[in-house]
C-alpha cells in the first residue's frame, strides 16, 4: 500500500511518485454529518500547506479542507463535485478531493502515520 | 403523516396549498374592463405566454396568507431562545413613535431644512451610542451587523493606507468570533489568521502575542464572545494589537450583555458595531431590517463613512461628500450605501433608550445575564456545559449529556418544536461539540423561563431514559413532520413548476 499520512485537521494524503491524493478522514466525515456540497479548486491552483484547499458543506456547517502540503493541483475529483455524498460513503477511497503535485516531499514525512493519527483521534473526547 | 380527518385539516391547523396550486385561469380579485383591441407597436416583441401570476380571488388571497401566517414562530408568540440573535420583546411604544408623522413619512431626498427633526433624532441617537460605548465618533449608515463590520474594517484599511502602509495583509480572528468576522476580513482583502481559545473558552492571549507582526492590520474580537463568555483579557489584547500598529475591531453583536455596565472605549476598542435590532430591541428576523451603526476611536474617526451629520448652532447638516483639506469628511473612506441609514430603526432604538434611561439600560444587561445564568444553573444536573459559569447573556450547552443515548443535538432541537419552542441555536459555535446556544433575553418573566427550563430538563431525562425513538420521530405536532434536511440540501427544489397538462382521455 502506498504511503498514507494524516493531519491534525483530519485530512489524509497518499503519495504516488510526485503526486499526492488528498481527502478527509472517516472521522472527519462522521463529525460533519451528511455532506451536501463540495467546492474543489481548479487544476493549476497553487496550494500552501495549511491553507484552504476546498470547502465542504454539511447539514451542520461549512468547513474548510486544508492542504496537507504545498503544491499545485493537478486534478480535482469531478465525481465528488457531482455527488458530494461520496464524502460520507467513501471518504478514504473514491471520495478523494484533489491530487496535488507535491512541492516538498519533506512536508509529507512531517505528517502523522496511520498509528499516530489513530492515537490522536482516540485522544479527542 | 396525514391527520385522520376527511379535510386533511387538524382542527385549527388548516392545511394550505401553495398560492399557485390555488390558481384558476381567469380568476382575479379586481374587475377590469376588457382591454380595447389596438394595433401592437411592439414590433413583434409582444408577450406570447402567461406571466405566471396566480389567479385567485380576494377572499382566497386573504385566507391563504392568514393560514400560512399561523405557521410562523415569533417573539410575539413565545420565548425565542435563538442564541446569538437576541430575540427580545419589541416594545410597542417604539412602533408608535416610528409611525408619528414626520418620522414615518420622511423621504431621504427631502431638503435638509424640512427634516431638521429627523436629523436631530439621528444625531441624538449617535450621542447615546457614543456615550454608551465611551467612544468619540459614530457612523450611522450601516444597514446591519455584518455591514457594520465591513464599515469598521474599511475604516481600518483606510487608516493604514493613509499612512502609506499597504503591507498589512493579516487580520487575527479568534475561533470564538462570530462567523461573519472572517467573511468581513476576507471581503476587505485581508487574510484571516485564526486564534485558538484557551480551556476557559476565552481567546488565548499568548497565541495572540505569538501571531503579532508588522503585517497585522488588526484583530476582530467578539466580546462577550459566542460562547457567552466575557473576554477578560480584552485590555491586554488591545495593548498587544496596538503595540504593532494594528487596530482593534470589536464585534458588538453581544453588546446587550454589557450595555450600561462596561464601555468598549475603555477596553481599547477602535471600532465596534452595535446591532440596534438586538441590543436596542428593534424588530428583526423577518420583522424588520437590521441596523448596525459603528462607534469609532479617535484614531479611526477621520475615516468614518459618509454621509455624516454635523451640528452647527442648533442646525443639522448632512455631509455627503468628502471635504477639502481640513473640512469634515476629508479622510472618509466614502459612501457604503444609498441614503443615510435605517430611519425607522433609529426612531425605535432611541425610543427604547429614552424610555429605559441609563439605569434601565443597565438593568437590561443585568437581567439578560441573570436569565441566562438562571437557565445554566437550573439545568446543571441534567444538561452539560463545556465551560463552567457564570456566563453572560447566553447559556451554552454541549452534547455530552446525550452521549450513549442515541439522541443527537438535532433530535433534541426537533423535540423542542413539539414543546412549542423555536429551538435554540444548534451546532454553533463550531468549537463546541453538538452546541446548543440558548439566549432567553431579559424580557421573559421568571414563570416563562421556568417553563422553558422544565422542558429542557424533562427532555434531557427522557433522552437518558433510553427513549431515543421519541426524539427520532419528533416533531410530531408541527404542520410538517421531520424534514429530510440532507435530501433538501442535495436536491433543492427552488421554484414551483406547473404540473404537466393531463393527457386527454381517449374517447
Amino acid at each position: 500500500m502506498a504511503d498514507r499520512r494524516y493531519t491534525k485537521d483530519h485530512e489524509w494524503i497518499e503519495i504516488n511518485g510526485a503526486v499526492g491524493t488528498v481527502g478527509i478522514t472517516n472521522y472527519a466525515q462522521e463529525q460533519l454529518g451528511d455532506v451536501v456540497f463540495v467546492e474543489l479548486p481548479p487544476a493549476g491552483k497553487k496550494l500552501t500547506k495549511g491553507g484552504e484547499a476546498a470547502v465542504v458543506e454539511s447539514v451542520k456547517a461549512a468547513s474548510e479542507v486544508y492542504s496537507p502540503v504545498s503544491g499545485e493541483v493537478v486534478e480535482s475529483n469531478a465525481e465528488l463535485a457531482k455527488n458530494p455524498a461520496m464524502v460520507n460513503t467513501a471518504a478514504e477511497t473514491t471520495g478523494w478531493f484533489v491530487k496535488v503535485k507535491v512541492a516538498d516531499a519533506k512536508e509529507v514525512s512531517g505528517l502523522m502515520d496511520a498509528a499516530a493519527y489513530k492515537k490522536f483521534v482516540d485522544g479527542l473526547h | 403523516m396525514k391527520p385522520d380527518t376527511t379535510s386533511g385539516n387538524r382542527g385549527l391547523d388548516l392545511e394550505e396549498p401553495l398560492l399557485f396550486e390555488l390558481s384558476r385561469p381567469g380568476r382575479t380579485g379586481v374587475d377590469l374592463p376588457e382591454a380595447a383591441k389596438v394595433a401592437s407597436h411592439l414590433g413583434g416583441l409582444d408577450r406570447e405566454g402567461s406571466i405566471g401570476l396566480a389567479g385567485v380571488s380576494e377572499p382566497e388571497v386573504i385566507r391563504h396568507f392568514v393560514r400560512i401566517s399561523r405557521n410562523n414562530y415569533s417573539i410575539d408568540a413565545n420565548l425565542y431562545p435563538l442564541g446569538s440573535c437576541t430575540m427580545k420583546h419589541n416594545p410597542r411604544l417604539n412602533e408608535k413613535m416610528a409611525r408619528l408623522p414626520g418620522f414615518g413619512d420622511v423621504h431621504p431626498l427631502q431638503p435638509e431644512s424640512t427634516v431638521q427633526g429627523a436629523l436631530e433624532l439621528i444625531h441624538t441617537l449617535g450621542h447615546w451610542l457614543k456615550t454608551l460605548t465611551g467612544m468619540p465618533a459614530v457612523a450611522m449608515p450601516p444597514a446591519a451587523g455584518a455591514h457594520g463590520e465591513l464599515c469598521g474594517m474599511m475604516a481600518i484599511r483606510a487608516a493604514h493606507e493613509a499612512k502609506g502602509d499597504t503591507k498589512r495583509t493579516r487580520v487575527l480572528i479568534p475561533e470564538s468570533a462570530h462567523g461573519t468576522n472572517p467573511a468581513t476580513a476576507a471581503q476587505c482583502g485581508f487574510t484571516v489568521d485564526p486564534i485558538p481559545g484557551n480551556d476557559r473558552g476565552r481567546v488565548d492571549l499568548a497565541a495572540v502575542r505569538a501571531k503579532l507582526g508588522p503585517d497585522v492590520a488588526g484583530i476582530m474580537l467578539t466580546n462577550p464572545n459566542t460562547l457567552g463568555l466575557f473576554e477578560n483579557d480584552v485590555i491586554q489584547v488591545a495593548e498587544a494589537i496596538h503595540s504593532v500598529g494594528g487596530y482593534f475591531y470589536a464585534d458588538g453583536a453581544n453588546f446587550n450583555a454589557i450595555v450600561g455596565k462596561a464601555r468598549p472605549g475603555d477596553m481599547g476598542v477602535d471600532a465596534i458595531h452595535i446591532n440596534l435590532h438586538k441590543t436596542f430591541s428593534t424588530p428583526h428576523g423577518g420583522g424588520g431590517p437590521g441596523s448596525g451603526p459603528v462607534a469609532f476611536s479617535k484614531a479611526l474617526a477621520p475615516y468614518a463613512p459618509l454621509p455624516m451629520i454635523l451640528e452647527d448652532g442648533g442646525r443639522f447638516h448632512l455631509i455627503e461628500h468628502r471635504g477639502d483639506k481640513g473640512e469634515p469628511g476629508e479622510k472618509s473612506f466614502g459612501r457604503m450605501r444609498t441614503y443615510n441609514g435605517q430611519m425607522g430603526m433609529f426612531v425605535r432604538a432611541l425610543s427604547y433608550m429614552m424610555s429605559h434611561g441609563s439605569d434601565g439600560l443597565r438593568q437590561v444587561a443585568e437581567d439578560a445575564v441573570l436569565s441566562a445564568n438562571y437557565i445554566m444553573a437550573s439545568c446543571k444536573d441534567d444538561l452539560t456545559s463545556p465551560y463552567p459559569g457564570p456566563c453572560m447573556h447566553e447559556a451554552l450547552f454541549d452534547d455530552r449529556f446525550l452521549e450513549g443515548t442515541g439522541v443527537t443535538t438535532l433530535d433534541f432541537a426537533k423535540a423542542m418544536i413539539d414543546e412549542g419552542y423555536h429551538p435554540m441555536t444548534v451546532y454553533f459555535p463550531l468549537v463546541v461539540h453538538g452546541a446548543m446556544l440558548t439566549e432567553p433575553t431579559e424580557t421573559e418573566s421568571k414563570e416563562s423561563v421556568d417553563r422553558f427550563i422544565h422542558v429542557l430538563r424533562t427532555l434531557a431525562r427522557r433522552a437518558k431514559s433510553g427513549d431515543a425513538q421519541f426524539f427520532k420521530n419528533a416533531p410530531r405536532y408541527s404542520p410538517r413532520r421531520r424534514v429530510d434536511e440532507t435530501a433538501a440540501a442535495r436536491n433543492p427544489i427552488l421554484r414551483w413548476t406547473p404540473p404537466a397538462p393531463k393527457a386527454q382521455a381517449a374517447e
